[in-house]
């Protein structure tokens, strides 16, 4: 195995680290602000609120993600309305198309993630916050979501996985992320083994850094739940 | 919007590929996930080893990328092998067999976490007791441990089917004409590449549902045994 062919052509690989980093991490915040507000609503909505959340959770988790990029990178263009409106600026970008498809992506995942998080609420704890008469809005910022998310925690740092997997289809359209670069070195120089398997050891070395800081998360937002170490030492009395 | 324009046939033979990919997917993963499960519980170390590479390389690595390696680096490897063995011709793999590999390969992994806590679940003193009787270790896993984890593992075996049933269109990128790909070409010739995407995507609805509901009946099928508490 040539590894040089690698270190010659790095400068690819750190573009396609960078792209990967960048619709990851941006589709991952995206997703999540789009999550908190339908997973609420999916909770405490009325009935023709919960049905159209419902509908698009069951589209986006029931379908491959490959296939919802496609309906928007090919799909789009099939519709005037979007192809002579501003929006095709947008759409028209394969960067564009794979960020909007992933945000929708994790967007249903993690609304189911924190709909069972809200959904395991103890009771105790909002019939104490209705009886020190906090309205519903109060009570689900301060009382639902700070323990949702905790109890969430262990649930996204899977789906955190899933998107930086996920995001490997980005190559297929064109984009030139860790899987493209890869896939162009492979081509140019027909060595499949060093572009795929640098590529791997790159996916592998950010899996563990992200499940290395999610530890650390955990650890300090379940702080309370942690067996106490160094316990003071409480004397029998003589 | 929905008219098929004469591809309707054309995406069914896809359908039936997909369907064709996932179950053979499935059976390879039964098998490394039997067998990987088997391997973190023994007592050996050096099985307990591999079974924990496995399942940890596996999980780091996106299915795109594995597959991509299997497929591009087993053409390449098959051929370097070939001359080694009196043949001198050019070997190409075939499609469908690099994604059923790769794909029962890297569900084995998942498999093998799900069937581990099943394992794990059965009682000890139901594995003793059929030690006590005499019987082989094949015979307890066989006889005792099998039906019973069964049970257990179900709901995880439900998950990673409804997974592996999405990853199947990976295929379409090693240029296997599953449903995606038979979908691209039906949308390139008729340019209605949207209509033909969603119709892709209703048939993985379709299909992830029956499985849901064929899961839900076997799971209570599996629990009748069990009083609710």
């Amino acid at each position: 195995m040539e590894f040089a062919i690698i270190w010659e052509n790095r400068d690819i690989y750190l573009e396609g680290l960078q792209n990967t980093v960048f619709l990851v991490s941006i589709a991952l915040v995206l997703g999540l602000l789009l999550a908190v507000p339908l997973a609420v609503l999916r909770i405490y909505g009325n009935r023709f609120v919960q049905l159209p959340i419902r509908g698009f959770v069951y589209f986006f988790r029931g379908t491959p993600l490959l296939v919802q990029m496609f309906l928007v990178y090919y799909g789009f263009g099939q519709f005037d309305l979007i192809k002579e409106s501003f929006l095709w600026f947008f759409f028209r970008e394969a960067y564009f198309c794979a960020l909007f498809a992933f945000t929708l992506n994790t967007g249903a995942y993690t609304t189911e993630i924190l709909r069972g998080a809200i959904k395991a609420t103890p009771h105790g704890e909002i019939e104490a916050a209705v009886a020190a008469g906090m309205s519903r809005l109060l009570l689900i910022r301060r009382i639902v979501l700070p323990s949702a998310f905790r109890r969430a925690l262990p649930a996204y740092s899977n789906e955190i996985i899933f998107m930086l997997h996920g995001s490997s289809l980005a190559s297929v359209i064109t984009i030139i992320d860790i899987t493209g670069a890869a896939r162009i070195i492979n081509s140019r120089f027909y060595s499949p083994y060093e572009a795929f398997l640098t590529a791997a050891a790159l996916y592998m070395a950010m899996t563990f850094l992200i499940v290395f800081l999610i530890k650390r998360l955990e650890i300090r937002w379940f702080a309370h739940l942690q067996p106490q170490r160094n316990r003071p030492v409480i004397e029998a009395p003589p | 919007m929905f008219s098929l324009h004469g591809y309707g046939p054309s995406i069914l033979e896809g359908t039936i590929l997909t369907l064709e990919v996932s179950l053979f997917a499935l059976l390879i993963a039964l098998f490394f996930g039997i067998f990987g499960a088997l391997a973190k519980l023994s007592d050996r170390w050096p099985l307990r080893l591999v079974a924990q590479v496995y399942t940890t390389v596996i999980r780091g690595i996106p299915d795109l990328v594995l597959m991509l390696l299997i497929f591009f680096g087993g053409q390449v490897l098959i051929n370097q092998l070939g001359p080694l063995f009196g043949f001198h011709g050019y070997i190409d793999i075939n499609p469908f067999i690099a994604g059923v590999a790769t794909i029962g390969f890297i569900f084995g992994a998942y498999m093998t976490e799900t069937f581990r806590g099943a394992i794990l679940a059965v009682h000890r003193g139901q594995i003793e007791a059929a030690h006590a009787y005499g019987m082989s270790p094949a015979q307890v896993f066989r006889r005792v441990t099998l039906p019973q984890m069964v049970r257990h593992a179900l709901p995880g075996f439900g998950n990673n089917w409804l997974v592996l049933i999405k990853t199947t269109a990976l295929v379409s990128i090693i240029g296997l004409d599953d449903m995606v790909r038979k979908a691209g070409l039906a949308a390139g010739a008729t340019r209605k590449p949207f209509t033909f995407y969603l119709v892709v995507a209703l048939n993985f609805l379709l299909i992830t549902t029956v499985s849901i509901y064929l899961l839900k009946y076997l799971e209570r099928r599996y629990s009748v045994g069990v009083r609710e508490e």
